[in-house]
């Protein structure tokens, strides 16, 4: 057996792949940080974001995704009917059985000559279901296929995670390059059995390893798969304009964005967690988002997803000229982020279903 | 009774391993150590552990010890007392080889925390103290020691603030240790900043545990190799001495009285008075306890140990350049708490300074060291008189 070279390792399909369309999701309400704090610490103690986004009381990760996905459309300007996939990455989906993706492709109109199914792989299943898209249609088996990641998060009452578990997230129509407004040059991922963070069924709110999330988990596994990346298309920090890592906090992605030696200049567009929290499968995707909406032609992007349990899913992403004309076809990431109405914890406990009645 | 020789030691670096295993924890730190011995043979092994069972879902840490490092065939057993449990195998090694049973006594001290989080630690970390009345109540140890420097602050009318000398000498010396878990000197500011933990303790007062394993190797002089090539250091004095389990039953909880027994009787044993001591390797699990271990051996009197640790235009008297140095190699605090293991490493850094080869935070002149492990609050303290033996 020979030793796989670096460029082995890379995944890329037949047929050059990208983006038609993408749509980023975020709730309009917002839970201060210091909300959680005042309620069971005193207000004593660092607060990891400013605040997170909150769906409201009709809001799940189907009529999310279906938002998220429209504006994908809006700004592939393909028919849903040649969408030949929909496929919906969560750790957050309404039903244990039941998917998601069959109600949102129905929603968009894209039924039903199509894949759909749900994914799960904790924070990186919207990665997953991106490159699993890039084989079908990098392969010729679909023109367009539809990769959503989106999450309304669950934190336990007090626990650490209550302060970050955000909601949000975004949708991406892949298709082939010659259509695509962002090329995917490659991507690269690593997976290793890594138990950091879990929910079992029947568990209303999932359970970590505390410091454990982070080392052998978070930043062992972003490193390996932006590196290993980064060295198989020759490429090092400086030859990205942008960069964006999965956020469960703002500590977590700005160091490992500088052990990986991007600046902050680079990494600060899709840096939004301090805004919204942590949109667990999401999070790196939505910072994606926040990028295409500034970047110019020819601008190139990195992105490296992490996922509990554990693996991290590295993208190489080049802006083409097709970005002028699409970006203002749909609501931009910011105007999300804009649109704000702040809550108290009484309402958030009330709207996420925390007070249990009888 | 036989002289006995520290002839090998051996150390991982502390910290959180999250791949490593207990046993191999501790098959790291046996071969350094019989390495450093020139490959002496073990007769016995004496493991220091204190929460293998609850943290692991292992006991029988001596058959699981010398099956993995291939010496099954010896004796071999763990020996227990809370965060005192490696000085107590310390004791057992050193009566085995001083009373002629065994010729070459293996002891080392193993702890693997990372195993567990959260409130599982806490709850195996109390079960040191008295389960039917303080661990039940919800006493973790961090509560108790705060309760015991709130007290202490009370009688003594001192503020929490003279106790960052503690820490700050710690980080200070963890600096220069590269087997230390915070190789990083703090500021006053930095202790200052610092978050609650158990009020009045902030993060800086409590040593953090960690996993980690050490190692040290004892025979008699007569039998070291050919040839062997470090400085040596013998155990000249050697003593245990428990306390009441819980703290209630005391009549004066700010006295550790086990502490201050062994330091007198292991001071008897080695023909010295505590004054003769050039380093004081003390149990610095929680900044208070640093200040009453420092008054139960006499250094300062009653509510006077936190003195030590002050800087007033010159180093500390606690500090490697003062005239007491603890923590030489970082104490609990910045080098990390391994549970049972810390008595061992506090024998394996105190021989590096005997021997002269503690590197950057070489304390010169050295002759004796005091060694004192605690587990509880001293409800048992054991403590050991180091000597290095001057080239004759």
């Amino acid at each position: 057996m020979s030793t796989p070279t670096p460029e082995d390792l890379l995944l890329k399909p037949v047929y050059p792949v990208g983006i038609v369309g993408y749509g980023a999701y975020i709730p309009r309400y917002r839970l201060p940080a210091s909300e959680v704090s005042r309620v069971w610490t005193a207000g004593e103690g660092g607060l990891p974001i400013k605040e997170k986004a909150v769906p409201g009381l009709d809001e799940d990760v189907a009529t999310m995704s279906i938002e998220a996905a429209r504006n994908a459309v809006k700004r592939a300007e393909v028919s849903p009917t040649a969408i030949r996939a929909v496929w919906v990455g969560s750790e957050s989906h309404p039903y244990a059985v039941k998917p998601t993706s069959t109600l949102v492709a129905e929603a968009i109109g894209a039924t039903p000559n199509v894949q759909a199914a749900d994914w799960q792989f904790a924070c990186k299943a919207g990665t997953e279901a991106m490159v699993a898209a890039i084989g079908l249609v990098g392969s010729g088996m679909a023109r367009f296929a539809l990769a959503i990641g989106m999450d309304t998060a669950q934190g336990k009452p007090g626990d650490a995670l209550e302060y970050t578990a955000g909601a949000g997230g975004a949708a991406f129509l892949l298709g082939l390059a010659e259509d695509s407004l962002a090329i995917i040059d490659a991507t690269y991922s690593y997976v290793t059995d890594t138990p950091d963070f879990w929910r079992r069924a029947y568990q209303k709110y999932p359970e970590h390893g505390q410091r454990f999330t982070g080392e052998p988990a978070y930043f062992k596994h972003i490193t390996e798969a932006g590196q290993a990346l980064m060295d198989a298309t020759h490429t090092t920090a400086k030859d990205y304009n942008y960069s964006v890592f999965h956020q469960p906090n703002v500590k977590f992605p700005q160091r490992v964005a500088q052990m990986l030696g991007f600046k902050k200049e680079q990494y600060e567009t899709g840096l939004l967690v301090n805004e919204i929290g942590n949109t667990y499968a999401g999070a790196a995707i939505i910072g994606l988002t926040a990028i295409l909406d500034i970047a110019e032609p020819g601008e190139r992007i990195l992105m490296v997803s992490f996922g509990s349990g554990a693996g991290s899913d590295a993208f190489s992403i080049t802006v083409t000229d097709k970005i002028k004309g699409r970006r203002t076809l749909a609501p931009q990431t910011r105007d999300y982020i804009t649109r704000r109405t702040e809550i108290d914890y009484a309402t958030y406990a009330r709207m996420r279903q925390k007070l249990v009645m009888g | 009774m036989n002289e006995v020789i520290i002839a090998g030691i051996g150390q991982t670096p502390v910290g959180e391993h999250w791949d490593l295993s207990l046993r191999e924890l501790a098959l790291l730190a046996l071969e350094q150590a019989r390495q450093d011995s020139g490959n002496l043979q073990p007769q016995a092994l004496y493991v220091g552990n204190m929460l293998a069972p609850q943290l692991s879902r292992q006991a029988h840490l001596g058959a699981m010890i010398v099956d993995f490092a291939g010496l099954t065939g010896i004796e071999a057993v763990t020996v227990e007392a809370a965060g005192a449990s490696g000085g107590a195998a310390l004791r057992s090694g050193y009566l085995a080889v001083a009373s002629g049973q065994v010729d070459v006594a293996l002891v080392m001290g193993v702890e693997k925390f990372s195993d567990q989080i959260g409130s599982s630690v806490e709850a195996a970390s109390a079960t040191s103290s008295d389960s039917d009345y303080e661990a039940i109540q919800g006493l973790t140890s961090n509560a108790q020691a705060a309760m015991l420097m709130r007290r202490y602050m009370h009688e003594f009318n001192v503020p929490r603030e003279v106790f960052a000398g503690f820490a700050l000498v710690a980080h200070a010396n963890g600096a220069g240790n590269p087997n230390a878990m915070f190789r990083k000197a703090i500021s006053e500011e930095t202790y200052h900043k610092s978050g609650v933990v158990s009020d009045p303790l902030n993060m800086f007062d409590v040593a953090p545990n960690a996993d980690g394993a050490a190692a040290v190797i004892l025979t008699r002089p007569e039998l070291l190799p050919p040839g062997f090539p470090n400085p040596l250091v013998r155990i000249t004095g050697s003593s245990l001495v428990t306390d009441t389990l819980a703290l209630h039953d005391r009549p004066d909880p700010l006295t550790f009285t086990a502490a201050r027994l062994s330091v007198e009787r292991a001071c008897q044993k080695a023909h010295i008075s505590p004054l003769q001591i050039d380093l004081f390797e003390l149990y610095d699990s929680y900044s208070i306890f640093a200040a009453l271990s420092i008054e139960a051996a006499g250094f300062a009197e009653k509510g006077e140990g936190w003195k030590l640790a002050q800087n007033q235009g010159e180093p500390a008297p606690i500090s490697l350049q003062g005239c007491l140095p603890i923590s030489v190699m970082g104490g609990l605090k910045a080098r990390g708490n391994p549970g049972g293991a810390a008595g061992v490493y506090q024998v394996v850094e105190a021989t590096q300074q005997l021997r002269g080869q503690a590197g950057g935070n070489q304390v010169p002149n050295l002759r004796r060291a005091l060694v004192q492990s605690l587990g509880g609050p001293a409800s048992t303290a054991v403590t050991h008189v180091l000597e290095a033996i001057s080239p004759s």
